[in-house]
């Protein structure tokens, strides 16, 4: 192929993509990070001040508390979604190959209709359910005589992160299905009926067959809850707005990184300490993702079929 | 390939299309940006058509967004350019820093300003004084609305002391058959509004301690601010089920619906009673300490409009804006929306009977206003922001009323050096 020919080909396929990318991705992303470099002085100039903003965020008390709060917050809830999400996830993919399921189809759709529904909605409605006041959690949990159990979850610090937690894995707990479960058809039959000549039940087929070959697919599901939950926001600014309480007890990075960029009531907001925060969830983000690129993925053992 | 290119330039060409209409409609109109969203309709069936009495050709939309949502979305909108050509102004530094990046123009020349006192005027004056830049529409005024059967079934009369309203909501613990106290924690702003500051200015004499705390003369950690978080710790006991999960919603609804006595209110709410509440209510103004002669009610100037200093249309704006400021808007303002007090001077009839006993306090009490909007909550951390969370925090239990005044005294401490 002449090499005309073929940088005019290179430039028709990538050229759309690199340009739309580098309008809405790159171009954003990297004006953040200028700006994050900026500081507003009260006529609402923007002056070059460094690396100071970062200095600013992770060593002023005043900022760096709240930031650490949130970044612990955020991890909680990546471990929620990690420990109860993926693996309940795994189950319901593994329940769904199984040959003598009957009605799959249903079940599938109704497991994933909750992560179509916006997530208003459903903040919403478990706020409906959960309400001490009408909601019918505690009718219910009073009908089979555990009525004590009750308490306002989402109002109390002790709980109220847990409670969104668990409310954002049931509704995103059919991502994690369908990956492991297109995952889970991939897997050749000659393999699993091998498996079962050589007498095998269906459990001991899913825990040494076939886990292993969707080791891969657990790994893609894992990196994206991480970067999920660490950009998550809205969930818990439509269950408890902006200022994620009580006592910031569900206050993650987004809804951080909401204060600080647009203000909240009288709090008036700084677009150049809100692209600070927004960068560090970047790096964050990014830094995550390496580890697992270089530590996780790499090592991990492939099989063609 | 060409066909996405097709869609694009389709697009494109339909954004561009966009761009023009919205400009054209920008040009003889006026569009009013708010938080009022239930204000809706009141503006659109009878403020606005009042205004083109006089003036027929001006087309005005009120546009609202979340009260929530506001200020971020009318940032984002003016430094963008599409902001509406009215601003309507939170109090002090929201729209003062509006005015400080040219956002907002100077209305010092509005002939109608002459019917507002410095102190209606007061937040949205600058700090030196000598600009005013927007018109002052309304007060709200706290105090508590209750359920008059409430009472009658505990026979209670309205408490005038914090001891007998303390004995009041015991009195109707007791009995039962009402949640005696209605106000949630969950949403935050609640329990700061609607309790501290609703009940405090008895406590730190409204102004007085108001400017004092400016002057840095008092401090949250004074026996009179500490009394307050006191008094909401004992609470507890007579709020709702789960409370600190009760949203304001839930609050309002809780009311409405019969099942509360007393609801810590602010006259904004009264419109949203008269509409679902079927009982007779009553209100009283923010009980008065033992011993102490004086009362305060909190008279908080919340509601102003401005003129979006990137305003086409500026001539009918300012037209707009001066019938703002004229006692016939007042006038309807305050009676389509019971509740909301015009801050003009010429006083206006309230016919809600509700309405009229919370603005008849007035005339008994001195007003103040909230004591962290002016000045007090322009740094970090944010005192209002801080005063919402501490204030959840002791009617949650979860914070001592000591621990609560030096919470707020130290966040403050660390920005705020008052001038000597």
């Amino acid at each position: 192929m002449p090499r005309a020919r073929l940088i005019g080909l290179m430039l028709l396929f990538l050229g759309p993509a690199v340009a739309v990318y580098t309008l809405f991705s790159i171009y954003p992303l990297l004006a953040t990070i200028s700006l994050s470099t900026y500081s507003t002085t009260d006529t609402g100039d923007h002056v070059f001040v460094g690396l100071a903003n970062f200095t600013t965020l992770l060593t002023d008390e005043v900022w760096s508390k709240p930031f650490w709060n949130a970044f612990f917050n955020n991890f909680l809830l990546f471990c929620v979604h990690m420990v109860v999400q993926n693996p309940i996830g795994i189950a319901l993919a593994g329940l769904l190959s199984l040959p003598a399921l009957r009605f799959r189809a249903t079940y599938r759709t109704l497991i994933f209709l909750p992560t179509m529904l916006s997530v208003v909605i459903i903040g919403f409605a478990w706020n409906l359910i959960l309400s001490p006041l009408w909601g019918v959690a505690e009718g219910l949990l009073k009908a089979i005589g555990l009525g004590s159990w009750f308490a306002p979850w989402l109002g109390l610090p002790s709980t109220a992160l847990v409670t969104l937690s668990l409310i954002s894995v049931w509704q995103f707990i059919g991502i994690p299905m369908m990956l492991i479960y297109a995952a889970l058809l991939n897997i050749p039959e000659e393999l699993v009926d091998a498996a079962r000549v050589d007498g095998l039940g269906q459990f001991r087929i899913f825990t040494h067959i076939k886990l292993p070959l969707i080791l891969p697919t657990i790994g893609m599901v894992s990196i994206l809850t991480f970067v999920g939950n660490f950009n998550a926001f809205d969930l818990i600014y439509a269950v408890k707005g902006a200022l994620a309480g009580p006592n910031f007890a569900s206050d993650i990075l987004g809804t951080y990184f909401y204060r600080t960029f647009f203000g909240y009531q009288l709090q008036v907001g700084s677009p150049t300490m809100g692209a600070t925060v927004a960068t560090v969830m970047f790096l964050i983000i990014l830094a995550g993702v390496c580890v697992y690129l270089f530590l996780v993925q790499r090592r991990m053992l492939r099989y063609t079929f | 390939m060409t066909k996405t290119r097709k869609n694009l330039l389709g697009a494109g060409a339909a954004l561009a299309a966009m761009l023009v209409g919205l400009a054209a409609a920008q040009a003889g109109d006026l569009k009013i940006e708010s938080w009022r969203t239930d204000d809706t309709d009141i503006w659109t069936s009878k403020i606005i058509p009042a205004f083109n009495k006089h003036y027929p050709d001006v087309k005005i939309e009120f546009s609202a967004t979340a009260p929530k949502e506001y200020d971020a979305a009318l940032g984002a909108r003016l430094t963008g350019g599409t902001a509406g050509d009215l601003i309507t102004c939170r109090p002090f530094d929201k729209s003062l820093d509006l005015y400080t990046k040219k956002n907002l123009d100077s209305l010092n020349d509005l002939k109608g300003m002459t019917n507002f006192s410095d102190v209606a005027k007061s937040a949205w004056t600058t700090d030196d004084g000598k600009t005013t830049f927007c018109v002052p529409m309304a007060s709200v005024i706290h105090g508590f609305i209750y359920n008059k059967d409430a009472l009658k079934k505990v026979g209670a009369e309205e408490p005038k002391t914090m001891d007998e309203f303390n004995a009041l909501l015991e009195k109707l613990k007791k009995d039962g058959t009402y949640v005696p106290l209605v106000l949630g924690t969950a949403d935050q702003w609640e329990a700061a509004t609607m309790g501290f500051q609703n009940i405090g200015a008895n406590y730190w004499d409204g102004e007085a301690g108001r400017t004092a705390l400016i002057a840095g003369k008092q401090k949250f950690t004074d026996p009179q601010y500490v009394a307050v978080f006191k008094e909401m710790a004992s609470w507890a006991p007579y709020m709702g089920n789960g409370y600190q999960a009760q949203s304001y919603p839930d609050s309002q609804n809780l009311f409405s619906l019969g099942k509360g006595a007393i609801y810590a209110a602010g006259s904004w709410d009264i419109s949203t009673f008269r509409a679902s509440a079927k009982f007779p209510m009553g209100a009283f103004k923010a009980p008065t300490i033992a011993g102490e002669k004086d009362c305060y009610i909190s008279d908080h100037t919340d509601i102003a409009m401005g003129l979006n200093s990137a305003s086409k249309n500026k001539d009918d704006a300012k037209k707009f804006l001066d019938w703002v400021a004229s006692p016939e808007f007042a006038e309807i303002y305050a009676n389509a929306l019971p509740g909301f007090f015009p801050l003009s001077k010429t006083p206006v009839k309230v016919n809600d009977d509700l309405a009229a006993t919370m603005v008849g306090w007035r005339q008994e009490c001195k007003s103040t206003i909230r004591n962290s909007y002016q000045i007090l909550s322009r740094g970090t951390p944010n005192l209002e922001n801080e005063l919402w969370n501490v204030s959840a925090q002791v009617l949650n239990g979860k914070l001592t009323p000591d621990a609560a005044g030096a919470q707020l005294q130290t966040g403050l401490d660390k920005w705020y050096k008052p001038a000597k």
